[in-house]
């Protein structure tokens, strides 16, 4: 992973930094002159493995610990509790709405942006990656003013009796706004590599643009949009500040799995709240298992 | 004199063989004016609604300032944290070969990984007063969470993987002959890593901690769990937008969010003209 810029160029500030494309990751690159005596390399790698284990690995420790601190009836008995699986599902179902649409902005915005030179290209790759820089709880407050009472769009919507804010769709549509750089940027990286030889060559056979698409540039792109659509996704299960501002936060309503943590931690209902965490701490294991894998496929 | 015609040269543009161009820019503009756009100009709208002197009143407020004091110098303390400890792993990850190296390595992107809320509560869960480091440390004395310490740990854990992976790729591609040749006049290994590699890893350096500093302005999730959230003390700006909210204080939720609006844009700003600078470094041009 890298967070350098993509080959497109153009500086990119990027969030979660991208593939390190490791040409064999099994041993180091090449072993340095300096820094081998033995007492050095000894120390350097006994600090690293300290930093490893009490700053890295400690905390997911915990939290399998506190939540199975009473036993595994209670550890079930907590994430089965009905706001909980309430959580569960509402996070779910947000994932299953967002991924796909940030995967079809990705696919449109890679596509644009890698096979046609136009004007302020540059620009729309800033554009594109603006989420990434803005803090998650600016992003809410600013859905706040856009779609609640308060907002740009507040007198309008009340007209239609339309309530948006601490609604399940503003849930959608912060997360949309949250996580929409990540598949894109990903596509970007991927497709300006692939470069358009074989579609032009597919086009100048008599191919239509769909078939193109589907037959030559979506088979070469599939590793990089799974990369994406990975990290997409893990970003959504987990947001908390963006959604926090414009959820509502009602219990077994507009609760999402990580507002339910903090609703449980806050009750002082340690063992609910780490059981519940559990999920996402799989979660975020089982993502960084299938990143360590899509890697090895590329 | 020849006959010209009036015209420029003309760019031949090439006809385009692929398809698409109208179709997929459009639904990308469209998306961004939507999803991104639109909320970052109502929020801007609603700021600039405020006369100057509400608004000065706001950002300048005692409270807001103390919010900065704290945010800003937790997540620089925070950065240079990272940057010992990036530089640290980096160094160890691309050099040395040892058992458990690979797992470390997938270790790094854990904090990426793991929603800041369950960071939060798990870091409150070990540093708290009966967690299960901070109940050996606060009878010394140190008080870690609830207070500033645990504000710059929550940061730090949350951006430590700008700094490592910033690094690692251009320590895995430097080459190995300006440190030979340094070795061979007969420069000590730490003559070499101050003259030799640090230079060339600097500006990687530079870009990953900047980029970790930007993620610490702007962290709330881990934060708000450890800190303890008293005001004056240990209250984040990103808290105190939220506290306004709560308390129907629009005008002044407005204010204080384009302030970390306009923090993010410098920062963007920064860090954007700190990788090109990286770029030509990188190129040698």
């Amino acid at each position: 992973m890298s967070g350098l810029p993509s080959p497109i160029g153009s500086a990119l500030v990027t969030d979660l930094p991208g593939p390190v494309h490791h040409d064999d990751d099994s041993a180091p690159h090449r072993q340095r002159r300096i820094g081998q005596r033995p007492a050095v390399r000894r120390s350097l790698i006994g600090l690293a493995a300290f930093v490893g284990a009490g700053f890295l690995l400690l905390p997911v420790v915990v939290i399998f610990v506190e939540a199975l601190r009473l036993g595994l009836g209670p550890y079930f008995e907590a994430i089965s509790e009905s706001a909980t699986r309430h959580a569960i599902w509402l996070t779910v179902l947000t994932a299953i709405v967002v991924v796909p649409v940030n995967i079809g902005f990705g696919i449109c915005a890679a596509w644009a942006i890698t096979r046609f030179t136009f004007k302020g290209k540059k620009l729309l790759i800033t554009l594109i990656e603006i989420p990434f820089s803005i803090s998650p709880i600016v992003a809410g407050v600013a859905y706040l003013f856009l779609y609640g009472s308060q907002g740009l769009l507040g007198p309008l919507l009340a007209a239609y009796e339309v309530q948006v804010m601490f609604t399940v769709p503003a849930i959608f549509l912060v997360s949309l706004f949250v996580t929409s750089p990540f598949v894109a940027r990903e596509l970007i990286a991927t497709m300006q590599v692939q470069g358009n030889d074989y579609e032009e060559a597919a086009l100048s056979l008599g191919a239509s643009g769909w078939k193109t698409f589907l037959l030559v540039t979506l088979p070469g792109m599939k590793w990089g949009l799974l990369y994406g659509a990975l990290l997409c996704n893990a970003r959504v299960m987990g947001e908390f500040g963006a959604v926090s501002v414009v959820s509502g936060s009602i219990r077994g309503q507009t609760n999402t799995l990580p507002l339910q943590i903090e609703l449980l931690f806050n009750d002082f209902s340690s063992v609910g709240a780490f059981a519940a965490a559990t999920i996402l701490t799989l979660l975020a294991l089982l993502s960084l298992a299938g990143k360590i894998w899509l890697e090895r496929q590329r | 004199m020849a006959v010209t015609t009036a015209t420029p040269p003309r760019h031949h543009r090439r006809r385009r063989v692929i398809p698409g161009f109208g179709l997929t820019l459009g639904i990308t503009l469209a998306y961004l004016a939507i999803i991104v756009l639109a909320p970052v100009l109502a929020l801007a709208l609603k700021a600039a609604s405020l006369t100057a002197a509400e608004y000065w009143a706001v950002v300048s407020s005692p409270r807001a300032v103390a919010t900065y004091k704290i945010t800003v110098g937790s997540a620089l303390i925070a950065t240079l944290v990272n940057a010992v400890i990036g530089l640290l792993l980096a160094w160890v990850l691309v050099n040395y070969d040892f058992p458990g190296r690979r797992f470390l390595d997938a270790l790094v992107d854990l904090p990426f990984a793991l929603p800041t809320a369950v960071a939060g509560i798990s870091l409150t869960a070990l540093l708290g007063p009966n967690g299960w480091i901070g109940q050996w440390v606060e009878p010394l004395g140190w008080k870690i969470a609830y207070a500033q310490p645990g504000i710059v740990i929550a940061m730090a854990f949350t951006s430590l993987p700008f700094v490592v992976r910033t690094i690692q790729p251009v320590l895995e591609e430097m080459e190995p002959e300006a440190e030979e040749a340094g070795l061979m006049l007969g420069a000590s290994d730490g003559q070499v890593f101050r003259r030799v590699i640090f230079p060339t890893i600097l500006p990687a350096f530079i870009a990953g901690s900047a980029l970790a500093f930007a993620r610490s302005l702007g962290e709330f999730g881990a934060v708000i769990f450890i800190a303890g959230n008293l005001p004056m003390e240990t209250e984040i700006t990103a808290l105190l937008t939220v506290i306004r909210l709560e308390e129907f204080e629009y005008p002044a939720a407005a204010a204080l969010a384009s302030v970390m609006l306009l923090a993010a844009f410098v920062m963007l700003f920064v860090t954007n003209a700190i990788q090109l600078w990286h770029l030509k470094y990188v190129r040698g041009d």
